[in-house]
């Protein structure tokens, strides 16, 4: 069963999702009810069995494990496998997607698409953070772009057409840029086996293009395409302008799921493609990068401030978590990086678990308007405690996830570059303003609205969903070794190759100057 | 000596009696009466030869004194020209019956186009090239208008045939210029006389005029101004037609005159194939984004897709060409399908073609739509559909060959071209809802439909095989 695990986890949501195609039929009560079921089924029986590749998994060895490897066209192959890099954002996929599912079972119109369409997104999802291949790594990642697409589209709010456009074109410009690089790494290498290009060097030799004189050459170029895909999807600063149009009017599912996993996928893109294979370029780069994530945490944690959209504050607050792990990943170091994969993992509990708070009163009440709400704490004690909590996280309270993820990238940071780290510190207070102050406005103050006198506090199915999320950010706050050990191996081996890296591009341009 | 020639080209002559044949028998019994009967009898006939044609062909044969090759490369092309044109012959009929004009010509015309693309694929000289271009040509200038009572239809005729006429004669000119260089016209003299660099410039002028009238084959840009048109006013049956097969052929017959009369003189042509595979593409691209008829939509979508092809072209190797193959052969399929679907979009039994007619169509047909769906984001180039791997192809080919900034320009074309695919999409499954289309009548448009979508999944485990067929073809002409 080893040899296909892998396999298995990523495609037994799609077998439902043909299944729910095929064979169910009618839009009335019962066929709403058995999709749901079976859409939750599916992705709970996911998550056990994605639990053998946990248990299964072996930090002390770097190299990929479970391996699966079949012949496929065009001289690629269907190759997946795990390290301890990818390995924890498997995991954190189908640990979310059950309660994504779960969290959606209120949803009326077209539940069997809706359905289909995350099940399927679910495949694609774990499919990016498997895949070994060049190709089948573009094919997932792209994939990813239809469902989330018709998701926005079809369910999404008032302004969803625009959102959704601007989601797939943005999201594609930047990705087929990727793939020009992918094809020219694979003519020059001969290969699209992922393994096998991390220790393959690209030439570095300094050249001219259009008059430019670039550092570093093909690496620079190459390390540019991708990140015009993986700085899109991450998103960064200045190109993040998607995320709060895509978040706002996404229906809350996908918001949990875009804030979840899809924005992981660009980071765990820099750390398996940018840094390994383009190492010189990397370091070409990484002062630009340092400081376009210091900017990104500052201005939109001001951004963030003065926004009167529930949703889109969250949306502002992401994009500055995320310029930490932009941060701590080129700081390029142990702290750094292990920070960068951590804070990754906690954002994927945290914001998803605000997004869901988001969702809870929109039920209510359909509107995210910060100023339609105030004194919550009156009605829903029980919500306003889970919101604090996740509210607490969010700014980096010691205790919680939130926490060591700033904290270990602000200290690789600080090694490498004590001005950004002097500028995302501040940052982390202008987290704690916004975040406050959301929470100050929307739960804290007498209940005064006429509208809000008769609102409920959160059913045993909401409290049950908001449950391993508090769980999960309570236990890597206390315990953050849980995830270290796991990632630490892999991540040494990627900064040991990476410094061997340069240091042979260091010797190989002394040689030539000389 | 005769009878070996005779037989290579014996599917070509068997087509050919058979469309005399055809046109004989019926104007003596039932004349349009039997047009329904004649138009699968057709389709039969092609499917009965591409299959003779795929499994008996071996080697490489050459008849009347190298001016007809039969090699690996006209096969592979042979073959997609005929399965296409049955496909577009039986998912047609029932939408020519139903509006009367269904005639008997016209199965006879297709199948005389049909033997000039045979020809034209399999040119070794200049004359039998343009033999089998006019053959084709004066076919199609002729279904075009078949609609004698209607104005667009008759429209569209006259147009095609008019820049028809340009571009033969653009072809002829180069074509007489090339043999007043060359001293012959055969491909094998003509790639004698090139030799491998520095390109006489007599020839040089000549095989740009050639190159220009294939381009109006093709509908490569500058030289496509006919084709929005043409599309919108033919019949929707032959529109599907004029999109498939005839393209291929006329790719097929740019591959032939480019490497096999110019094969040594790459560098003189790279950059003319280069510079019109990008304006293809942007143009194709940026133009269909204001399009409402769906019809006029699939013509710059079809313009956009020929930049692709001719991507592979330019970069003048085999890997190039047989990506050009692979592209086409996905890029058939995928029309096939899509005009399925347009022939069935009908409202009170009227064609009804502006994509907003499509509103919330995937609320009642969610099958279709679904197949729809699949097509459209194939057709622009979004994994994991086929349509994906055929940009791959060629943006592989294009890269290996040190075009890497036509690569990049093809790419920032896909997502601008994205865009109106997407609208389609948009359409289909969030639009509000409105009078509903007609529920499909023609069982047979269902089912290319529904195969054509799902050859654009599944085809992704293993190409069926048509890149290995692609290859050796792609061997056979470069050799």
């Amino acid at each position: 069963m080893n040899d296909s695990l892998l396999s298995l986890v990523t495609f037994l949501p799609t077998f439902a999702a043909f299944i729910l195609l095929v064979f169910l039929r009618g839009e009335d009560e019962m066929a709403n009810r058995n999709a749901k079921r079976v859409a939750l089924t599916t992705t709970v029986i996911t998550f056990l069995v994605s639990l053998f590749i946990l248990s299964g998994f072996d930090p002390s060895n770097t190299d990929f494990q479970f391996v699966e490897q079949r012949e496929w066209i065009m001289g690629f192959t269907y190759k997946m496998g795990v390290d301890g890099i990818s390995v924890l954002f498997v995991m954190l996929t189908t640990f979310i997607m059950p309660l994504v599912i779960w969290a959606s079972w209120d949803v009326k119109t077209r539940v069997k698409e809706y359905m289909i369409a995350f099940l399927l997104l679910e495949t694609l999802m774990l499919g990016v953070f498997m895949a070994l291949d060049l190709v089948l790594f573009y094919l997932f990642f792209e994939a990813g772009l239809i469902p989330m697409f018709l998701i926005i589209g079809i369910w999404g709010g008032k302004n969803r057409i625009y959102a959704s456009f601007k989601f797939f074109l943005y999201t594609f410009l930047g990705s087929v840029l990727m793939l020009v690089a992918m094809v020219g790494m694979f003519v020059q290498a001969g290969t699209t086996d992922i393994p096998t290009l991390m220790t393959y060097e690209f030439a570095s030799e300094t050249m001219n293009v259009l008059g430019f004189t670039v550092i570093g050459g093909v690496q620079t170029l190459m390390f540019l395409a991708f990140f015009a895909s993986f700085a899109v999807k991450m998103p960064m600063w200045p190109v993040h302008t998607w995320l709060p149009d895509a978040h706002v009017q996404a229906p809350t599912a996908g918001s949990v799921v875009l804030a979840s996993i899809l924005l992981k996928m660009g980071g765990y893109g820099f750390l398996r493609f940018s840094l390994p294979m383009f190492p010189i370029g990397s370091e070409v780069l990484t002062p630009l990068i340092l400081w376009m994530s210091a900017i990104a945490i500052v201005y939109t944690s001001l951004v963030a401030l003065v926004q009167e959209d529930m949703k889109k504050l969250i949306a502002y607050s992401s994009v500055a978590h995320m310029g930490y792990v932009t941060m701590g990943i080129f700081a390029a170091n142990q702290q750094g990086i292990d920070g960068a994969i951590f804070q990754m993992l906690s954002h994927g509990f945290i914001s998803g678990a605000l997004f869901l708070c988001v969702g809870v009163i929109y039920d209510r009440m359909h509107t995210r308007e910060i100023d339609a709400y105030g004194g919550l704490v009156n009605r829903m004690p029980a919500y306003a405690l889970i919101f604090m909590f996740f509210t607490m996280a969010n700014v980096g309270l010691p205790g919680t996830s939130g926490f060591v993820g700033e904290f270990l990238t602000l200290m690789g940071v600080f090694q490498v570059n004590t001005w950004v780290a002097l500028v995302a510190t501040a940052g982390v207070i202008f987290s704690a303003a916004y975040a406050l102050w959301l929470y100050r406005r929307v739960v804290l103050g007498n209940l005064i609205k006429e509208s809000l006198k008769s609102i409920t506090d959160m059913t045993p199915r909401e409290k049950m969903i908001f449950a391993p999320l508090v769980a999960m950010t309570l236990i890597l706050g206390v315990y953050p070794s849980l995830v270290t050990d796991i990632i630490g191996p892999s991540v040494e081996q990627l900064i040991s190759n990476y410094d061997i890296a340069l240091a042979n591009g260091a010797a190989a341009s002394q040689m030539a100057s000389h | 000596m005769i009878q070996a020639d005779l037989n290579i080209i014996l599917p070509e002559i068997l087509l050919a009696l058979y469309a005399m044949g055809a046109l004989v028998g019926v104007v003596y019994t039932g004349k349009d009466k039997m047009a329904g009967l004649l138009t699968w009898l057709t389709a039969g006939v092609f499917v009965l030869l591409a299959i003779w044609i795929g499994a008996s062909g071996s080697g490489e044969n050459v008849g009347f004194n190298g001016m007809f090759h039969d090699d690996a490369f006209s096969r592979f092309a042979k073959v997609a020209i005929l399965l296409a044109g049955a496909a577009v012959l039986v998912m047609g009929q029932d939408y020519m019956a139903r509006r009367r004009i269904a005639r008997f010509e016209y199965p006879v015309l297709m199948a005389l186009a049909t033997v000039g693309m045979m020809t034209m694929v399999s040119a070794g000289d200049l004359i039998a090239l343009y033999m089998g271009l006019e053959l084709q040509s004066l076919a199609l200038y002729v279904v075009a208008s078949l609609r004698r009572d209607s104005v667009k239809s008759t429209e569209a005729g006259m147009k095609y045939f008019l820049l028809g006429a340009l571009s033969s004669g653009l072809l002829l000119y180069g074509a007489s210029l090339v043999y007043g260089f060359a001293g012959t016209t055969q491909f094998a003299g003509i790639i004698q006389a090139a030799g491998d660099d520095n390109l006489p410039l007599g020839l040089l002028f000549g095989l740009t005029f050639v190159i220009s009238g294939l381009a109006f084959k093709v509908s490569a840009v500058p030289f496509h101004m006919w084709t929005p048109d043409v599309y919108e006013g033919a019949p929707t049956p032959i529109t599907a037609f004029f999109a498939t097969a005839p393209k291929l052929a006329a790719m097929g017959l740019f591959a032939r005159v480019l490497f096999d009369a110019f094969g040594g003189v790459v560098s003189d042509w790279q950059q003319i194939i280069a510079l019109l595979s990008a304006l293809s593409m942007f143009l194709g691209a940026i133009a269909a984004i204001g399009q409402r008829n769906i019809k006029r939509l699939m013509a710059y979508s079809s313009i956009a897709h020929m930049g692709y092809a001719l991507m592979g072209l330019a970069a003048g190797t085999a890997l190039g060409v047989e990506a050009m193959l692979v592209y086409m052969a996905i890029y058939l399929t995928m029309n096939i399908g899509t005009f399925a679907f347009i022939l069935s979009m009908e409202k009170d039994g009227r064609p009804m073609l502006d994509i907003d007619a499509l509103n919330m169509y995937a609320k009642r047909s969610s099958g279709r739509a679904l197949a729809m769906l699949f097509l459209l984001f194939s057709l622009a180039g979004v994994p994991p559909f086929l349509g994906f791997f055929g940009k791959l192809y060629v943006l592989r080919a294009a890269f290996d060959a040190g075009l890497a900034w036509l690569a990049v320009a093809g790419v920032i074309a896909s997502v601008i071209g994205a865009f109106y695919y997407l609208r389609i999409v948009y359409f289909m499954y969030f639009g509000e809802e409105r009078d509903a289309l007609d529920p499909p009548r023609s069982p047979m448009q269902q089912v290319l439909l529904m195969v054509s979508a799902a050859v654009m999944l599944l085809g992704v485990v293993n190409f069926f095989g048509v890149d290995t067929a692609a290859q050796a073809a792609a061997a056979a002409l470069l050799q």
